[in-house]
């Protein structure tokens, strides 16, 4: 059998998830010299991006502008786009291995880690993610509700998510109104009586997993003060000494702004945003009525492993915040593929550098592959995403020059296409998302925002007049 | 960044070797892996020690005939800083830099879960930066650009 890669019977390639990797992997494979290269791209929602759409903050449109370059890869006459197609649902793992030469997956980490202390599940208490997914106007997620009504609100967590949902609880309607928020998002805000908003951190503000410029964006908010707890923000000896012997100033920097914080005094702004370190939740409290009361603390002390990396240690120093609204934020967690080897240690599809590997051999799995967080883990931003998807096609690109791939028997984009409309009539095209993001575009500048976006599957199709 | 997110794209095959099989197993495990050193661990699957080409080549300066007969217990270094998942790679490097270690055992409750090299982390904290660096342009070019209303 001719090995495929020619203009007459290019490669066919399935990248399952449309987020940055499932991009960036497209854009690798386009690039390569001397192969023809087909790739088309799933997904489970109508509209593609991934967590650029549906993750990123809508206040942080510079970062979503990142998109332009995703829709230069999609130009490709060789690209399309299904969406609105589950894998394992619409379509299995077979399906594609009887219609492509190579399937990547590059679904991303869909769920949140758990804290697992006792609590965790009482009313008002929701993982970040959730909230993060509403605010977005996710469909699977714009209808879920959180009560707004409490004053105190908690968020377990110093990571980005949690800095994303402290800074969208603490901004004014007016500060909310010129994003993309989700519509019915911005109206709920409207009306919240979140006045306190704290931000629980386990380590010391050395070691917070958030940029300077997330901590800096936290001082200037419209109508809200930001502070921080003296104490907890003095750098402890073992954490002076790893920025000194690294010359951390980026570090240093961070740990300024934090001590600075801690010295402002209060303004008349309506609302404050606490900043606490050297905290870790170890119950969260009752009401008396099934609903968040509180959360129990407690302090710790930082300590270094072998390797010099500083951890929390319980102190055995307890505290009570009393909070009705609670965020766990503690990191994302990989969802295992519907008939793919997972790796239940480290929340990934079962791989080596990108290839997909059997449950049982442990050798490679034939012709299947993946990248970005469901390869490697939640680590990085969007584009630690490349270099990682350069991998993944590196290995794809040598396993083609040895002849590993599927032998798919007839593969044609046409059939492909044929199998996708007949399981799932509903599917969208990149032309459709072209016209959709027109749209949206267009409501936006109706109402002075940069876009509002459609939130249900069948407005979307109502607005392509497809029913 | 950390250890695991290293692990988790490695498989899950991590080569050991008992302290009483000869250096002959261990140079023949090297090679067939094609790496630079082998976990020595207990019945229990505890790291006991690190045995890695350059204390092979250290004794065999003395020894021509007799090191491939020995047993790996008497070449291997003892005493061997180990990681654990939630290590983060800067430290990690800079303590595998400063130690010159090449190789880190890493455990989770005493149990080996897999071995790190120092290429891995060198490897790790290249393509973070890259990463970072490619998304710091996309944001300065956008902010050059005229105000874009995207996704």
């Amino acid at each position: 059998m001719a090995r495929p890669g020619t203009a007459d019977a290019p490669l066919r390639v399935a990248i399952v998830g449309a987020g940055p990797t499932g991009y960036y992997a497209a854009d690798q494979l386009f690039r390569q010299a001397g192969v023809a290269i087909e790739v088309d791209m799933y997904d489970r929602v109508p509209t593609p991006y991934g967590l650029v759409r549906a993750g990123v903050a809508p206040d942080h449109q510079k970062i979503k502008s990142v998109t332009a370059s995703f829709d230069k890869v999609a130009a490709n006459p060789r690209f399309r786009f299904f969406g609105c197609v589950e894998l394992g649902r619409h379509v299995t793992v077979a399906d594609l291995r009887a219609h492509y030469h190579m399937v990547v997956y590059t679904t991303g980490a869909q769920t949140d880690r758990r804290m697992g202390i006792p609590g965790e599940d009482l009313r008002n208490s929701h993982a970040a993610t959730e909230f993060v997914a509403w605010y977005n106007g996710h469909p699977d997620y714009r209808d879920l509700t959180f009560d707004l009504s409490h004053e105190r609100a908690a968020i377990v967590g110093v990571g980005n998510v949690a800095v994303d949902v402290a800074r969208i609880l603490s901004r004014t309607p007016e500060e909310l109104a010129v994003t993309d928020i989700a519509d019915y998002a911005l109206e709920a805000l409207r009306s919240s009586r979140v006045r306190e908003v704290y931000l629980l951190g386990r380590r010391g503000p050395a070691q917070a997993a958030f940029t300077n410029p997330e901590v800096k964006e936290l001082g200037e908010l419209a109508d809200s003060d930001v502070t921080a707890v003296p104490e907890e923000v003095e750098l402890d000896d073992l954490s002076r000494a790893a920025m000194e012997r690294a010359s951390d100033r980026a570090t240093q920097k961070k740990v300024d702004l934090l001590q600075e914080y801690a010295r402002r005094a209060p303004s008349a702004k309506r609302r404050r945003l606490i900043l606490r370190f050297l905290v870790s939740p170890v119950e969260v409290l009752d009401d008396g009525a099934g609903a968040v009361g509180g959360l129990r603390l407690v302090r710790n002390k930082l300590y270094a492993t072998e390797t010099g990396t500083l951890q929390p240690k319980p102190t055995g120093e307890f505290e009570d915040l009393p909070v009705g609204l609670l965020f766990r934020s503690v990191g994302y967690k990989g969802v295992p593929v519907p008939d793919v080897p997972f790796n239940d240690k480290w929340g990934v599809i079962l791989n080596e550098k990108g290839r997909v590997l059997d449950g049982e051999s442990k050798q490679p799995v034939i012709g299947e592959y993946t990248a970005g967080w469901i390869k490697r883990g939640p680590t990085g931003v969007i584009g630690t995403n490349k270099p990682d998807a350069a991998e993944t096609v590196a290995c794809m690109i040598e396993d083609l020059g040895r002849d590993q791939h599927l032998q798919p028997a007839a593969p044609s984009r046409e059939a492909a296409e044929r199998l996708v409309r007949e399981r799932q009539p509903q599917c969208f095209s990149y032309p459709d998302w072209l016209k959709l993001n027109e749209l949206e575009l267009r409501r936006g500048k109706e109402t002075g925002r940069p876009r509002v976006k459609f939130t249900r599957i069948e407005d979307m199709l109502a607005a392509l007049g497809r029913r | 960044m950390t250890i695991a997110s290293l692990l988790a794209r490695k498989g899950v095959k991590v080569v050991t070797i008992q302290p009483e099989h000869q250096i002959r197993q261990a140079l023949a495990l090297l090679a067939e892996h094609n790496i630079g050193a082998v976990v020595v661990v207990d019945p229990g699957a505890r790291p006991i020690g690190i045995l890695s080409e350059r204390d092979i080549v250290r004794a065999a300066i003395g020894d021509e005939r007799g090191v491939f007969d020995r047993p790996v217990s008497a070449l291997m270094t003892r005493n061997v800083i180990v990681g654990v998942p939630q290590d983060d790679l800067v430290s990690v490097g800079y303590t595998m830099t400063e130690k010159r270690i090449r190789h880190l055992p890493v455990v989770e409750q005493g149990r080996l879960v897999g071995i790190i090299s120092i290429g891995d982390v060198v490897k790790a904290q290249r393509d973070q930066y890259q990463g970072e660096v490619d998304t710091l342009q996309f944001q300065l070019i956008a902010e050059q650009e005229k105000p874009v209303a995207q996704a």
